[in-house]
């Protein structure tokens, strides 16, 4: 069934290269949100007649031996939901586009199925320099989206955006080649399994350190995230979907799939470190989400205290933690996408993203009003929905460490959980009661939770109710990789 | 003494010296400027066809003595003789319409081309220090008069007094670390003065390498003789411009390899440091120099300065070296396959800067190219995709790989290095994307059409960089010093 696996790649590809040739014609647009949908049917299918080995399908070709190149793509429970996540978002920000009136629809629709091509790829890649190519696809068109369908402050913004990841992918290259030389393979089931291909504790631990860094800079992690805020204030709509549902996952799933796979006596020397950063993020992103009186960059700075318990689950280094922060980034994706879709929305609508200027949401648009409550309850852990899962079990996986630096951590990363419901539940009051405000009441009819509104929010409100009630779904597919068995021992 | 001459190792150059020759001839039998044009393009595509043959025969040698040889033939100089001629063909195609409308004497203009072009074939097969410095010279003396060829241009006469100013010293220099060499050693072939090098080195050693190597950097535009290289390209017409960017630096190249395989592995633990130190201030010279750039032409040249700084990354990783002999060969063959990356790239660029210019003979001011990717999107999409590739950006494959090849040279033995590169590539970023955005911001004025040979080297180019962004491992295979 390689074939599938070939599909989920080859299909947004091509949907791409479709509108990039008939960036004029919007018959084309629709074209490729086809092709979109139909990768979105061949991701959701790749768990059919699935192999026995630790990858369910895999497709090795060399492609440059010279530099330890080669096209080897594969699947497994791990990498599963992300790339269902990842066709579903893109889909999803399709559809968006082309219902919303946007400028030059094609040519967005096509960028962003270059920026899923590279996600996707990322998730894929079983060979680490191949993961690193899939990495840097996705810098150009996500600067693009930013820069030519951005706000007012969007080429700033844009470029900050290159310039942070650019470094940071140029490190995450060194520590890449820091694997491949010493061990002279790029095989990241076979690095993963063999506990770092025989690289000595230094070696490792110098590898970590690039690659962390690398990765830091695209989750972002506090404090290599200032790059982050800007991008998404600026970015149109579907450019904050992508960048806070799925485009920051790589940095968070590349920590776990290359930094704990192929170096994991480094990031044991590293843990400590980790933590430390971790709590820092969710208190950090906490208290500046307090502060924040624009709409979107308060959505933008909550991802940071969220990546925040990704990163404590990551530095557990335990099964439960990593199940953890596996499953925080799955329910961030979904709950931040939606959240960015809503108050991309209003925004829109209103022209108007300041908290000042927004209120009484709830008697001008109900229905809009009740998802984005919805949302920020889920955004906030609560228990039923799928935010709860994620940053409960990081929390219980630090504390099962044993130690009291780890409890302290616990306490600190729970106290920053309380944080997050404050100015989740300060942004519902504002938004969503009072007063109408006059932006809010002028944009009455352009508020309305139209049918093409609810088919887009629909799923992600529908899975954040399911992965909140059934964890099990995601749960057994991470417990049953042996990937996640190799990097928690 | 008498020897026998293997004139087969020798072809590509006799056939490069005699597409000269008949260029001179047919100067003089012929009024039109279209039959100069087609013999020099023949000549140079016969010479590259020769190149390729002899790249597929083992390796010859000739002109032996008993330290060495002063001409060798192998995989690596084919790859070398055959692009630079491919790039004489290339210029001269790009060069064809200015000299159809006689902006410059079409006869003398093929004629200085086809010498320059019978250097750098030189370049690629000699190995001894006479040769190579006979061959450096025959490739740049011709261009100082190329140089000064734009019609009418008072720029053009400053850009080449300046051209050949700077080259005289550095051929003076490089003619002083030559002397110091055989005053070391004895001797001029390279494989003689690596064996005479052997065992205790004496100080005077130090001091010829460094200087043969600062001289030689002078064709690549490495600091510090860089200093020539933005005002000499905005000054030249723009396919010479293109062609010193390209087949000289290529020249220098060859020249810098040859000298670090052949004559240095026993002292590369001086040429390191010394490449070490001209590669990091090479980059990020160039880089900074490239950032305040406000004409199209000097950008290029800046961020050509800074290539050329990736360019010698591997050869600096050769510092580190820790014993395993092989490791001067992967070294020499990295810096090869990014020289011939880049060689793609920028051929690529200056071809979409000449046909979204033309008819103009200039490169402007960058804001002359705004809004270019509506008013000609072809040029406009192939001068985006040559910036991306200089940023080392996917859809520029090549560029990535290009980019990866330095980076993995040396990760492992030098990550300081890496990181290093890693931050000059992070300020290459920035004036790449601007002047990307502003190709692509607003609608800007049609250029008028540049005429089909201008459209073929587009294409060309193009296709060469989507191949080998797809098929990397095709350089990997020409530029093996195995």
């Amino acid at each position: 069934m390689t074939a599938v696996l070939i599909a989920v790649l080859a299909l947004p590809a091509a949907g791409g290269v479709l509108a990039a040739l008939g960036h004029r014609h919007r018959s084309a647009g629709w074209l490729a949100t086809g092709f979109a949908a139909a990768g979105l049917l061949a991701a959701v299918f790749l768990p059919a007649s699935r192999g026995d080995g630790p990858l369910w399908h895999r497709f090795d070709v060399a492609w440059a031996p010279a530099i330890g190149l080669r096209f080897d793509i594969g699947v497994d429970g791990i990498s599963y939901p992300l790339i269902v996540l990842t066709a579903l978002l893109t889909l999803l920000c399709c559809l968006h586009t082309m219902s919303e009136t946007t400028r030059r629809p094609t040519a967005l629709i096509g960028l962003l199925l270059a920026v899923e091509v590279g996600i996707l790829g990322v998730f894929l890649a079983a060979n680490i320099v191949a993961f690193f190519v899939f990495f840097e696809i996705v810098l150009l068109p996500m600067y693009a989206i930013i820069a030519f369908w951005g706000g007012p402050g969007r080429r700033a913004a844009a470029a900050k955006f290159a310039l942070y990841t650019v470094l940071g992918s140029l490190l995450l290259l060194v520590g890449v080649y820091v694997v491949v030389s010493s061990t002279g393979t790029g095989d990241l089931v076979a690095l993963a399994e063999s506990g770092g291909g025989g690289m000595s504790p230094a070696t490792q631990l110098v590898a970590f350190a690039l690659l962390g860094v690398g990765f830091a800079v695209k989750s972002p992690l506090w404090p290599l995230h200032s790059w982050l805020p800007a991008a998404h204030t600026e970015a149109p709509t579907v450019g904050s979907v992508i960048l806070a549902g799925v485009l920051l996952k790589m940095g968070t799933y590349g920590l776990i799939r290359v930094g704990l796979g192929v170096a994991p006596e480094g990031a044991h020397a590293a843990a400590p470190v980790l933590l430390v950063l971790a709590v820092a993020a969710i208190v950090v992103g906490g208290l500046i989400c307090l502060a924040q009186r624009e709409l979107k960059r308060l959505i933008a700075y909550s991802s940071v205290g969220h990546m925040g318990f990704v990163l404590l689950g990551i530095a557990t280094l335990s099964g439960t933690g990593i199940t953890a922060a596996l499953y925080g980034n799955i329910a961030h994706g979904l709950i931040t996408g939606l959240l960015f879709f809503l108050v991309g929305s209003i925004k829109q609508a209103t022209g108007h993203g300041m908290l000042t200027e927004l209120g009484g949401l709830r008697t001008t648009a109900p229905g809009l009003a009740g998802i984005l409550g919805f949302a920020a309850l889920a955004s906030l852990g609560l228990p039923g929905l799928a935010g709860f899962w994620g940053e409960a079990f990081a929390v219980y996986a630090t504390l099962a460490g044993d130690s009291t630096a780890r409890a302290v951590a616990a306490a600190v990363a729970a106290a920053g959980a309380a944080l997050a419901a404050a100015y989740l539940l300060r942004m519902i009051r504002r938004v969503n009661y009072g007063p109408p405000t006059a932006a809010v009441d002028g944009a009455a009819a352009a508020l309305r939770v139209t049918p093409i509104r609810l088919a887009l929010w629909g799923p992600l409100v529908a899975a954040t109710v399911l992965l909140g009630v059934v964890p099990g779904l995601l749960l057994d597919g991470f417990t049953a990789a042996p990937f996640l068995e190799w990097v928690s021992r | 003494m008498s020897q026998t001459i293997d004139h087969v190792a020798l072809l590509p150059a006799y056939l490069a010296a005699a597409t000269a020759l008949a260029v001179l001839l047919t100067d003089l039998f012929s009024r039109h400027p279209v039959p100069r044009i087609a013999v020099a393009g023949i000549g140079f595509a016969a010479t590259a066809a020769a190149a390729v043959w002899l790249g597929t025969l083992p390796p010859r040698q000739t002109f032996c003595t008993d330290t060495g040889c002063s001409l060798v033939t192998g995989g690596p100089g084919a790859a070398i003789a055959a692009t630079t001629a491919l790039l004489g063909l290339a210029v001269l195609a790009l060069s064809a319409r200015p000299l159809l409308a006689g902006d410059a004497p079409p006869g003398e203009y093929a004629f200085l081309l086809a010498c320059s072009v019978t250097g750098g074939v030189m370049l690629a097969y000699g190995r001894d220090l006479i040769t190579l410095i006979v061959a450096l010279e025959t490739l740049t003396l011709p261009l100082y008069v190329l140089v000064a060829m734009r019609g009418g241009s008072r720029r053009g006469a400053v850009a080449a007094v300046n051209f050949l100013l700077v080259s005289v010293t550095a051929g003076a220099i490089t003619l002083l670390g030559a002397a110091l060499l055989y005053a070391v050693t004895g001797t001029l072939h390279l494989t003689g003065i690596a064996a005479a090098l052997r065992g205790d080195t004496i100080p005077l050693t130090a001091v010829a390498v460094a200087v043969i190597i600062t001289g030689v950097g002078f064709k690549l535009a490495a600091v510090p003789l860089h200093g020539w290289a933005p005002g000499s390209y905005d000054g030249a017409p723009l396919p010479i411009a293109a062609y010193l960017s390209t087949a000289s630096k290529l020249g220098g190249v060859a020249v810098l390899l040859w000298l670090v395989t052949e004559a240095f592995p026993p002292v590369l633990h001086i040429a390191g440091p010394v490449l070490t130190v001209l590669a990091v201030a090479t980059m990020s010279v160039g880089n900074l120099l490239a950032l305040r750039q406000r004409r199209t032409v000097r950008l290029l040249a800046a961020s050509s300065i800074a290539q050329a700084g990736y360019l010698l990354v591997p050869l600096a990783g050769l510092t580190a070296l820790a014993g395993p002999p092989g490791t001067a060969a992967t070294a020499a063959t990295a810096v090869l396959v990014f020289a011939l990356f880049y060689v793609m790239m920028e051929v690529a660029a200056f071809t979409g800067v000449i046909a979204l210019r033309w008819p103009r003979a200039d490169g402007g001011e960058l804001g002359d190219l705004a809004g270019s990717l509506r008013a000609a999107p072809g040029p406009a999409v192939v001068l985006l995709l040559a910036l991306a590739a200089l940023a080392g950006l996917p859809p520029a494959l090549a560029g990535l790989f290009a980019k990866i090849t330095v980076v993995s040279s040396v990760a492992m033995a030098m990550p300081w290095l890496a990181v290093v590169v890693a931050v000059n590539a992070v300020v290459g970023l920035a004036y790449y994307l601007r002047f990307g955005v502003l190709l692509v911001r607003g609608r800007g004025t049609e250029p008028a059409p540049a005429g089909w040979p201008v459209t073929a080297v587009l294409a060309l180019s193009v296709a060469a960089l989507v191949i080998v962004g797809f098929a990397p491992q095709l350089l990997w295979r020409l530029a093996s010093f195995g």
